[in-house]
């Protein structure tokens, strides 16, 4: 079976700024994909291009065999969630789900509310239906963007710091969410973290950003990077460490 | 070195000496508990020493004395390295203990110095050339985005379910309904003190009727309209900025575009229509307000009878000064919310961007209706209308 999203040659950035050049890999079906690497190297302007928001300086991404990069009122082909969730703050939760169902399918009201009720559920938010977004903690601000996501039945998910700004039981509540969805649905996901218990929990596969190279640095089963990766900057991620200053005399 | 008041020694001017160590090379001998909140002494001494060491020098500073050294004296002497560094003379952090080369480490004074280039002062010309450009670009942006709302609108015609109606009522409710106090008010108002200015003169020369002519067609032709428009403007036009920039860097239109629904019809489409519907709306009860206040007047001040001044009135504002009104609302209506929606959309920056795309959404907007209102009173002048 071909890869989900294939990316190849991708160099990505503005104006003369190159945040990665000629990056190259791929998702393979039903993989948690970890876009991993410090702050600044590009791992979120790297989700927007996969995600089809911006159109790459040079090289290709497509996804499931079309190009990312699709007219603005297409179908979705897959869900997002973003770091601060996006919900829609003019919208009840249950409506900002409902929403892509709306605009998409032709499906009565009715078969539309039972679907965000059950979707809802799934996510552990059935009583935040009618609530408004600003009513919500982050944490289920960000189950109520997953549900949105997940609205049409994607088989890919794109998640930006899923975990960012929650506590940890909230965290790990998230972590076996995106666990279960995986093996009971079948989904891919592509997840932009920081969260080294999260990335060792989930991630199946990642590649790992480098800011100064402007490069992949590394790739494969974030377990056996923090264990194997020869290289000092991995192994400093994984590690949470820094070099320690030498001493002049 | 100083003491405070619980017997801890400080930085002091007499915490560094002066030392040359060789042909063209001194040292900068620091001692002792090195604290910010004394540094003011120590500073002034470091500062009058480092003027000793010439371009082509070296100037180290010798920390193997220091006792203590808090983040902020390290600050002023990393800086004070990067300004030798930058006039020529080379200096390092020598013999420091292992805690206070962490600090060193810490603040960057063991790196090499970053010749940053001072970015050149731009000449009036060159501010006014960029001003021009800038201006220029702007005008292109809101001219695309005037292109895009066209596309998106003709793509209506194809399939109308695409657009958001919903948004529509509601985005009509705020900006009209909404707003008939507050423009009726104003109107009224307007229309009130013009008769009372006018009212002195209209006396001198026994004219009190005309008071009803002025009113009513300055009322009725311009206004109405541009009264109307520029309260429109400060409420829904920077609300819709606000409201859209917001939208835009918590997210939301990314997330929009992602689900397929581009902002072009599912947010700037609503906000356009609603605008173009109600601002002749607004502007029909701007005028009947205007020429009350007018009318008030013409009862208290001048004498006129209501049946007389209303005659009056009927007489002299025809349909063409009441519709050309109405249908200049319409492009102000137009103007507003296009120029908000895509200054609202261009927000980058967090809370700051949307503050400041909200003022320039307004200032722009407001700058646009004067600029549209008098190139239409001259163009409907030259064609006799």
């Amino acid at each position: 079976m071909s890869a989900l999203i294939e990316v190849a040659g991708l160099t990505i950035g503005w104006g003369k700024t190159v945040l990665q050049k000629d990056a190259a890999f791929t998702v393979e079906r039903g993989a948690i994909f970890g876009l991993l690497g410090g702050s600044g190297c590009g791992k979120s302007t790297l989700l927007r291009y996969l995600i089809g928001l911006e159109e790459p300086l040079q090289g290709t991404i497509t996804i499931d065999g079309a190009p990312a990069l699709q007219p603005v009122s297409a179908r979705p082909r897959f869900g997002v969630t973003f770091q601060s969730g996006a919900l829609l703050g003019s919208l009840t939760v249950g409506e900002n789900v409902a929403l892509p169902l709306q605009t998409w399918t032709a499906l009565p009201p009715d078969a539309i509310g039972g679907i965000v009720t059950a979707k809802l559920r799934l996510v552990g938010l059935s009583k935040a239906e009618n609530q408004m977004p600003s009513e919500l903690s982050g944490g289920m601000r960000k189950r109520a963007a997953l549900a949105r996501a997940m609205a049409l039945e994607p088989a890919l998910l794109f998640l930006d710091e899923p975990s960012a700004g929650l506590d940890p039981i909230s965290a790990a509540g998230l972590d076996e969410l995106i666990l279960l969805l995986r093996k009971e649905l079948g989904l891919t996901f592509v997840v932009v973290t920081h969260d080294l218990e999260s990335i060792f929990k989930i991630c199946t596969d990642c590649i790992f950003l480098d800011k100064e190279s402007r490069s992949i640095i590394a790739r494969g089963d974030p377990r056996a990077l923090r264990d194997q990766s020869p290289d000092p900057r991995v192994h400093a991620f994984f590690a949470r460490t820094v070099p320690v200053p030498e001493v002049r005399s | 070195m100083a003491a405070d008041a619980r017997g801890k020694t400080t930085a002091a001017a007499g915490d560094v000496e002066h030392v040359e160590t060789g042909d063209q090379r001194g040292e900068l001998r620091l001692r002792g508990t090195l604290e910010l909140a004394a540094a003011g002494p120590l500073w002034a001494e470091l500062r009058r020493l480092e003027r000793r060491a010439p371009k082509g020098w070296t100037l180290d500073f010798e920390m193997s004395a220091v006792e203590r050294i808090d983040g902020g004296v390290m600050a002023l002497l990393a800086c004070l390295r990067a300004e030798l560094h930058r006039r020529g003379v080379k200096s390092e952090f020598l013999k420091a203990g292992e805690r206070v080369q962490q600090i060193i480490h810490l603040y960057g004074g063991d790196n090499a110095v970053v010749r940053l280039r001072r970015p050149r002062a731009l000449g009036l010309l060159d501010q006014l050339g960029r001003a021009t450009l800038g201006v220029v670009l702007e005008v292109q942006l809101v001219l695309a985005f005037l292109g895009q709302l066209v596309v998106s609108g003709l793509g209506l015609l194809r399939n109308p379910r695409a657009a958001n109606w919903r948004e529509l009522p509601p985005s009509m409710e705020r900006c009209g309904a909404d707003a008939v106090p507050i423009i009726v008010l104003i109107n009224f108002l307007v229309g009130l003190a013009m008769a009372f200015q006018a009212a002195v003169q209209l006396k001198r020369f026994g004219a009190n009727l005309l008071v009803a002519d002025l009113i009513g067609i300055s009322v009725c032709r311009e206004l109405g309209p541009l009264m109307t428009a520029i309260v429109v403007c400060g409420r829904s036009g920077a609300a819709f900025a606000a409201e859209l920039g917001f939208m835009k860097v918590n997210e939301e239109v990314d997330a929009l575009r992602t689900m397929g629904l581009g902002p072009m019809r599912y947010l700037v489409l609503p906000r356009v229509l609603a605008l173009i519907l109600v601002l002749p709306l607004l502007t029909v009860l701007a005028d009947l307000a205007g020429m009350l206040g007018g009318l008030l007047v013409g009862l208290t001040a001048l004498g006129l009878t209501a049946r007389g001044y209303w005659n009056e009135t009927v007489r002299v504002v025809t349909l063409w000064d009441l519709s050309s009104g109405v249908l200049k609302s319409a492009l102000f209506g137009l103007a507003i919310a296009l120029i908000a929606c895509q200054q609202g959309l261009a927000t980058t920056g967090g809370a700051e961007g949307v503050g400041r795309r909200t003022t320039s959404a307004v200032v722009v907007t407001l700058f646009t209706l004067i600029l549209v209102d008098a190139v239409l009173v001259v163009f409907l002048r030259v064609v006799g209308l």
